[in-house]
């Protein structure tokens, strides 16, 4: 599966949570597949979808999940002991590893070589890290929401993007209709 | 005065909870001071730009955060503030530590220094520099302003601000 087929699957599981998801491809992905008020759509800053994910999970009890990518991980590595030290229960980070950096034309990243993220999260302190074949995604999230315990998950999966348009939502709109979904 | 306990006052009498810092010297005390209140969840971060998405996620939960680093960060997150902070609108009082200025000792921190405010103004960032111990006096004013605007917010300051580096 491909990362688009795996935002599909995990669409009606994660519509009821607050998701901040990655820059590029996964927030038109998931905002073509099934655009809520929840969903924070990151339109520029690689990297930082996690972050911004713990600061919001250590802020409010709602449950938060970070789709983030093994690209945009490699670039803000330091964002795991930051989590491992931080522990909000309702923060789940899905980590979709397809190998290559999507969004600029699936160049390989080093965590489609040697380099092994779940491995990285564990050395930096997060305790329960889950790898996951791309169609057991769904399910491995669910009991992750279900445990109400802080979780990386790292979904292993192919590389391989649909064509989309960009997202057009001004930011302020993205970032207000957010927090009033926060709120609320 | 104790300028780390009336920073630490002033953050918390305008609703600070949530504060993210990366270490210097300058700013050693003021940390520590943040760390033992109770009022403030202080989540260190390994770089700035890191931080600077900590307060993003925090401020759109409710919280009112802040962010503690040296003027070297400018330099690092040039690009969350352009893309993230600004590009949403989010409030972020950036209190610096600005190294390589007067009573500076190390050369190094000289060759940031000189960019710093020139980085600010071209980014339109509200700024203000500390360099009296009495100049502390406005950052009530100024965390009014930022949550007033809600745009990033940077207040310099200096080692005559701090009192200089000792023996160093």
């Amino acid at each position: 599966m491909i990362r688009s087929e795996i935002l599909r699957d995990i669409a009606p599981i994660i519509r009821d949570h607050l998701v901040v998801c990655n820059i590029g491809l996964p927030s038109q992905e998931l905002h073509m597949i099934d655009d809520q008020p929840t969903n924070f759509y990151m339109l520029g800053t690689m990297g930082l979808s996690s972050s911004i994910g713990l600061g919001l999970a250590l802020s409010q009890p709602k449950t938060v999940i970070s789709i983030d990518g093994d690209g945009s991980v490699l670039t803000n590595l330091g964002t795991l002991p930051t989590i491992a030290n931080n522990v909000a229960d309702n923060y789940i980070l899905l980590i979709i590893d397809n190998g290559s950096y999507g969004s600029t034309g699936d160049q390989p990243t080093y965590a489609g070589k040697k380099t092994k993220l779940e491995k990285v999260a564990e050395a930096c302190g997060c305790e329960n890290v889950v790898v996951c074949n791309d169609v057991d995604t769904g399910k491995v999230l669910q009991e992750a929401i279900d445990s109400k315990k802080m979780t990386v998950i790292v979904c292993k999966c192919d590389s391989g993007n649909i064509k989309l348009p960009v997202i057009t939502m001004d930011p302020v709109v993205i970032r207000d209709r957010f927090m009033k979904a926060v709120a609320s | 005065m104790n300028i780390d306990k009336k920073i630490t006052d002033d953050l918390v009498a305008n609703g600070i909870s949530f504060v993210t810092t990366v270490p210097c010297k300058q700013l050693a005390g003021v940390i520590e001071e943040i760390d033992a209140r109770d009022e403030i969840f202080h989540i260190p971060s390994n770089k700035e730009d890191e931080g600077m998405g900590l307060c993003a996620g925090a401020f759109m939960g409710g919280k009112r955060p802040a962010i503690i680093m040296q003027n070297t960060a400018i330099g690092v997150t040039i690009n969350t503030l352009a893309t993230l902070i600004q590009y949403y609108r989010m409030p972020l009082p950036m209190l610096i530590s600005y190294r390589g200025e007067l009573r500076e000792p190390v050369a190094c921190q000289v060759e940031m220094a000189v960019h710093t405010k020139a980085l600010l103004a071209e980014m339109k960032i509200p700024t203000y520099h500390f360099h009296h111990q009495k100049d502390v006096e406005e950052l009530d004013a100024i965390l009014k302003y930022t949550f007033m605007c809600n745009k990033p917010v940077a207040i310099l300051t200096d080692a005559n601000f701090w009192g200089g580096y000792g023996d160093q």
